[in-house]
């Protein structure tokens, strides 16, 4: 990530890719790459931090990267993988964005398998991504420093100005998507929803794994006569607030499936983030957080289906947990 | 740095446009107490210059030469010394005392 960051502050439109340990091990540049405002993108293959030694998929790694400052996107499936790419680079080189973009895809579900997709041209890629004009770099012609001492007496204010930028790039993550749709036919947003229309419960998944597997689920509840659907967070930084508020406000149950556990913490993350989003709100759902899918553990829908029946059934008894680890040998 | 930028006065990631301008800051702001160099005293062996951190003890015509003794004696330099106080801490003849900023 060093190396990028360099090749980024010369100029040049900068993609790279990693996963889990990786991740976790370039942690620290993840913070400069930010602050430094450079509009690098990287995939992120999204796999279980050891110990024990684990290669297969979780989201434990991007969790516990969820404050370094960048715009931070899940692709669900092969496809999404392929259309977001170039949006992550529009969204991250737009001038009134200029911070890197994160797209993360599922570990071995995603990265390791092989699907079907429809391709771009050249010519669309051109057409979309217009050639990277950096809005400041290194120059020996014209010197600046990049990446300077900030002392006390400004450093509150850099932090100030990346947040404004990082909250207000929603707008611009927005328009992109949309242009993606209106020029190929195949429409993203922040946060998808599925039969979400009549329904009082709602699954809530980030990732691709529980996100297709969810939407078995709630086809199979809904057969059972359970006026369920579902969410599905594409957007996890900046988060959402608005549309996760008029999706949520006025359901009765929410039940949030993470793949990462703040040890000792809340819960799971995404569980905490829609807590925080409803705390004090009138009509606020009850949000259920499970924990499940960890370290590569598969989750089957009709387990799926069982684990939420069983969490609704539970609080309706008023004796749900604040998380509770699924499908845990105890 | 003497006018401090608001956040819509500061440059794409914080960079600094103007080369060269470290120069204009200087970091002797950060002092609490200074070393006061009684040029009597001062024998000009240069242990204080040897020991500085910051290069911040300076050949200086001394205003009451002595006659026998070498025209000059070691002060500091007020852009940079940050008042750490180890040239007092070194110099064997007591010469250099230190006083806080400001003080009457
Ligand atoms: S107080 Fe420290 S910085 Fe200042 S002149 Fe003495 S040794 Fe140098
Ligand atoms: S150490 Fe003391 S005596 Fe020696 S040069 Fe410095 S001030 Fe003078």
């Amino acid at each position: 990530m060093s190396a990028c960051v360099g090749l980024s502050a010369t100029g040049c439109r900068t993609f790279t890719a990693t996963s889990s340990q990786g991740l976790a091990l370039m942690h620290e540049i993840l913070f400069i790459v930010s602050a430094m405002r450079l509009p690098i993108v990287m995939a992120t293959v999204n796999r279980a931090l050891s110990a024990p030694i684990n290669i297969w998929g979780d989201l434990s790694d991007v969790m516990a990267n969820r404050d370094i400052g960048w715009v931070q996107l899940f692709g669900n499936n092969g496809q999404e993988v392929y259309d977001l790419t170039p949006c992550c680079f529009k969204i991250a080189e737009d001038r009134r964005v200029l911070l890197p973009v994160m797209l993360n895809i599922d570990g071995f579900t995603l990265s390791h398998v092989v699907e079907p997709i429809e391709t771009l041209t050249q010519q669309d890629f051109d057409d979309f991504l217009p050639p990277y004009e950096p809005a400041q770099r290194l120059d020996v012609n014209q010197p600046i420093s990049m990446g300077p001492v900030g002392p006390p007496d400004i450093f509150t204010e850099t932090k100030k100005v990346h947040d404004d930028a990082l909250v207000a790039s929603r707008i611009v993550v927005n328009e992109v998507l949309d242009d993606f749709g209106r020029r190929f036919g195949r429409s993203y947003r922040a946060v998808e929803e599925y039969q979400t229309d009549d329904a009082d419960v709602l699954l809530f998944t980030i990732g691709g794994t529980l996100g297709e597997t969810g939407h078995t689920a709630v086809d199979a509840l809904r057969a059972r006569g359970m006026k369920i659907g579902q969410v599905l967070l594409r957007l996890w930084r900046p988060f959402p607030f608005d549309d996760i508020r008029r999706i949520f406000t006025g359901r009765k149950a929410v039940i949030v499936y993470d793949r990462a556990l703040s040890v000792g913490g809340p819960g799971g993350p995404v569980a905490s983030e829609l807590r925080a989003a409803m705390y004090g709100r009138p009509d606020a759902p009850a949000i259920l957080s499970l924990i499940a899918a960890l370290g590569g553990r598969d989750v089957r829908a009709v387990e799926m289906a069982e684990q939420i029946e069983n969490a609704v059934r539970r609080a309706g008894e008023g004796e749900y947990p604040a998380y509770e680890m699924v499908g845990v040998r105890e | 740095m003497n006018v401090k930028p608001s956040t819509r006065e500061l440059a794409l990631g914080a960079a600094i446009l103007t080369p060269g301008s470290a120069r204009e800051y200087h970091t002797g702001g950060w002092r609490t107490f200074y070393p006061k160099t009684d040029e009597a005293l001062c024998i000009t062996c240069g242990l204080c210059w040897i020991f500085c951190p910051d290069a911040c003890r300076v050949i200086t015509k001394r205003e009451n030469p002595i006659p026998g003794v070498l025209p000059d004696y070691y002060d500091f330099n007020p852009d940079y010394c940050k008042g750490c106080g180890i040239c007092a801490q070194e110099c064997p003849t007591g010469a250099i005392r230190m006083i806080e900023e400001g003080a009457p």
